[in-house]
């Protein structure tokens, strides 16, 4: 075998450090991945043998379980670390848990932190393959190109398409992702929220912003609608849940008024009634559920890209993985 | 004192106290500068140091510096900081008091004298809390700290949120003809901010401190200066709106002074890049527009002194992610260097402007003996060579804090010898002497 390309580098912290052609290798891998999932065996042998540790200091049901379905169907060895019940919430700092991970000759390690910066942190520290499930409000890579790749399915090319990100931009890794992603492939990017919910300087970023929620549907081919977190009530940026609904809430009567149909993304979990209605959520332009099922082609692409494979190959794993 | 007069010849004095820029002699005697002059004779028993190709300048003063102790001695000790303020060229220094306990007592405030002239190296002059506790509620006993000690107050480390103490601290503070010293934050408009609020903070998704939360207080600081007529001394301003309204004030007769920091003149919020927390300090590295501003500032003297806010940590603390990484560099060690190298040799700024805002200044915002060659006066003096070249390495720190953004920055120009009560603490070639 030869040496592994390495397509992706050894880590992926963000997209913003992508280019446009790593990000579409990514989607193209992916590809092949979304048809594993269908078959009855959903399994390949790419990863078997390699030992992952997802390390989640912060909770999250879907992302982890999401990356746990990517790195059993890519027969890769599991173990998860999360913050209750182990050493990690027991004062440990960044550093030790690092070393301690180093020191168990892992092959990857997927982390989710509460603080900005902390993939990168890992990254630069051990030797090991690092996948950023999300730092802070830094990025979350691995959602925003599950997101790219279900614009892609319905969109096709997104260069001049138009993106809306919705909601909490200020505080939101998600939104971070899914701009620089959009950005490289030529879509056009918006942002719409309460003022206090926006970065000072996000225009810098590229981006189109809209201070009512029906300027961004009439401008759009796509919403991204990110979930509104109950904390920032309590940190005042918004008055109350009932306000943003009646100021921001993407409804069906708002969508009606769209000069054509806006495909609804959301990242989940939704706050049905607040910044999402049930009828948009569970209706035609949805595709919150396929975002769901491109989650874990993406991450098995990442991963397996991580790992030295690359994209031809992918095709040719697939195949033997019927065999398997 | 009864150490051996020294006679330093051959050197290029520069004293902008007494519009001195000439190649004379300085005999120092008994603590004292006791002579100036072309080709002083040598008194019997004296020490001659060669200054030949030196710069001769009244000793240095920091008067913002964290020396930890009490309650932080492994981040820096009394001792270790006045060795690294002398390694730096700094003759005395200003303790800033929010150490644990807090430096809000007569005790305290003697502790911390005591452990300075202890250790034997530059002068540490204590600075006291303005309120008990540092908590913004009462003044502190300032009278009794003033006599313990103290050269000033401040709750430095955190603002000063009640106004109406502030013109308390302002009044009450005249008596003893001490500065109040105030780290400007509006604490409501900075929240949890970790660093500048602006583009790389949006990127990076740390949560920014406006320029506006410093301007806030700045402009609210002058005002009840204005109010009471009392001497407000404005820590490490970091904005362009802050410099403009002391610009203002000073014009309009308010009594203020104003430091800046090496890392304001030098670097901008770029640095935060990758997050590196030996970037992260408070004030936090801010624009372009600010950095410039304040360079403007510093050289028109609207900034009239050169502070280092010299904050060791140790380095477990700084190796953490970076909302969790305290706030704070180390700067003794390194500020003559750079701003020989980029204030200085880029032709900005003249020496004797540079030996105005570093030492004359200081001493004269805080009542400090020093700042001056006149003869009568102490014998601190700190000799320059402004063209050594040599790289920062913080293995090389006497400090016991190695929190640097500047590593492995080349510069030229640095302090070769370091006198105290005409004693040489520190020189280049033997390190330390204390
Ligand atoms: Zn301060």
């Amino acid at each position: 075998m030869s040496e592994p390309a390495r397509p992706l580098g050894k880590d992926l912290v963000g997209l913003e450090d992508l280019s446009a052609d790593q990000i579409r290798t990514i989607l193209d891998t992916a590809e092949p991945f979304k048809e594993i999932s269908e078959r009855r065996i959903k399994k390949v042998p790419v990863l078997r043998g390699q030992t992952i540790v997802n390390l989640f200091m912060e909770p999250s049901t879907r992302t982890r379980i999401s990356f746990e379905f990517a790195e059993k169907r890519l027969s890769a060895d599991t173990v998860n670390i999360s913050s209750t019940g182990s050493s990690v919430q027991k004062g440990e700092t960044l550093v030790d848990t690092a070393r301690n991970l180093e020191a168990m000759k892992i092959d990857m390690v997927v982390i989710r932190h509460w603080a900005s910066g902390a993939a990168r942190f890992l990254a630069e520290r051990i030797p090991s393959n690092v996948v950023n499930a999300g730092d802070g409000s830094h990025e979350h890579p691995t959602q925003a190109l599950l997101d790219l790749l279900t614009l892609r399915d319905h969109l096709g090319d997104l260069a001049g398409r138009r993106v809306c990100v919705v909601g909490d931009i200020l505080h939101s890794r998600v939104a971070r992702s899914n701009i620089w992603g959009l950005l490289k492939l030529g879509a056009e990017v918006g942002v719409c929220g309460p003022r206090t919910l926006l970065p000072r300087g996000i225009e810098s970023f590229g981006v189109e912003v809209f201070n009512r929620i029906e300027e961004a549907i009439e401008w759009a081919d796509a919403l991204n609608i990110l979930r509104l977190q109950l904390e920032r009530m309590k940190g005042g940026f918004v008055p109350s849940l009932r306000e943003y609904n009646r100021v921001y809430g993407v409804s069906t009567a708002r969508l009606e008024k769209a000069p054509r149909d806006v495909l609804i993304l959301h990242p989940g979990p939704m706050n049905r009634g607040v910044e999402i209605d049930s009828d948009v959520a569970d209706g035609p332009q949805s595709v919150i559920l396929k975002q769901v099922t491109n989650g874990v082609a993406v991450r098995m692409a990442v991963l397996y890209l991580l790992a030295g494979g690359s994209p031809e190959r992918a095709e040719a794993a697939k195949r033997r993985g019927m065999g398997g | 004192m009864s150490q051996r007069p020294m006679l330093l010849k051959g050197g290029r004095v520069v004293d902008p106290s007494q519009g001195l820029d000439d190649h004379v002699d300085v005999l120092l005697t008994e603590g004292k500068v006791s002579k100036i002059g072309t080709a002083l004779p040598r008194p019997e028993g004296t020490e001659e140091v060669d200054c030949a190709g030196t710069v001769i300048v009244p000793g240095l003063i920091d008067v913002h510096v964290h020396l930890r102790e009490p309650g932080g001695e492994h981040k820096e000790t009394i001792a270790t900081g006045a060795r690294a303020a002398a390694a730096g060229g700094f003759t005395a220094v200003c303790a800033m008091p929010n150490t644990d306990p807090v430096i809000d007592s007569p005790a305290t405030v003697g502790f911390v004298a005591a452990a300075g002239r202890e250790a034997g190296s530059a002068r540490v002059y204590p600075v006291g809390a303005l309120s008990i506790g540092q908590k913004g509620e009462r003044l502190t006993e300032i009278g009794e700290l003033v006599e313990a000690g103290a050269v000033a107050i401040t709750d430095d480390g955190r603002p000063v949120m009640d106004s109406g103490l502030m013109r308390l601290a302002l009044e009450y503070a005249q008596a003893f003809d001490i500065p109040v010293a105030d780290h400007p934050e509006d604490l409501g408009l900075s929240r949890n901010g970790v660093m500048n609020e602006g583009v790389v903070s949006a990127r990076l998704g740390l949560a920014g401190k406006p320029n506006a939360s410093e301007d806030v207080h700045i402009l609210r600081d002058l005002l009840v200066a204005e109010l009471t007529g009392g001497h407000i001394h404005i820590q490490h301003v970091s904005t362009r709106q802050g410099i403009e309204a002391i610009r203002q004030a000073k014009a309009r007769g308010v009594r203020v002074t104003a430091e800046a920091t090496p890392h304001h003149l030098l670097l901008t919020d770029e640095a935060v890049e990758g997050y590196r927390t030996d970037a992260k300090m408070n004030p936090p590295l801010r624009s372009d527009a600010d950095r410039d501003a304040v360079r403007e500032g510093f050289l028109d003297g609207t900034l009239d002194t050169l502070a280092t806010d010299h904050a060791p940590h140790h380095y477990d603390e700084k190796e953490q992610a970076f909302d969790d990484a305290p706030f704070g560099i180390v700067g003794l060690e390194t500020v003559v260097g750079l701003i020989l190298t980029h204030l200085v040799h880029t032709g900005e700024m003249d020496l004797s402007t540079f030996v105005e805002r570093a030492s004359v200044q200081p001493a004269r915002a805080f009542r400090l003996p020093g700042g001056t060659l006149v003869e009568g006066g102490v014998a601190d003096v700190t000799v320059l060579d402004l063209d050594r070249e040599w790289t920062v390495d913080p293995s090389l720190f006497l400090s016991r804090s190695r929190n640097t953004p500047f590593t492995g920055w080349d510069l030229r120009g640095g302090p070769v010898r370091t006198v105290v009560g005409g004693r040489t603490i520190w020189t280049l070639a033997e390190g330390s002497r204390s």
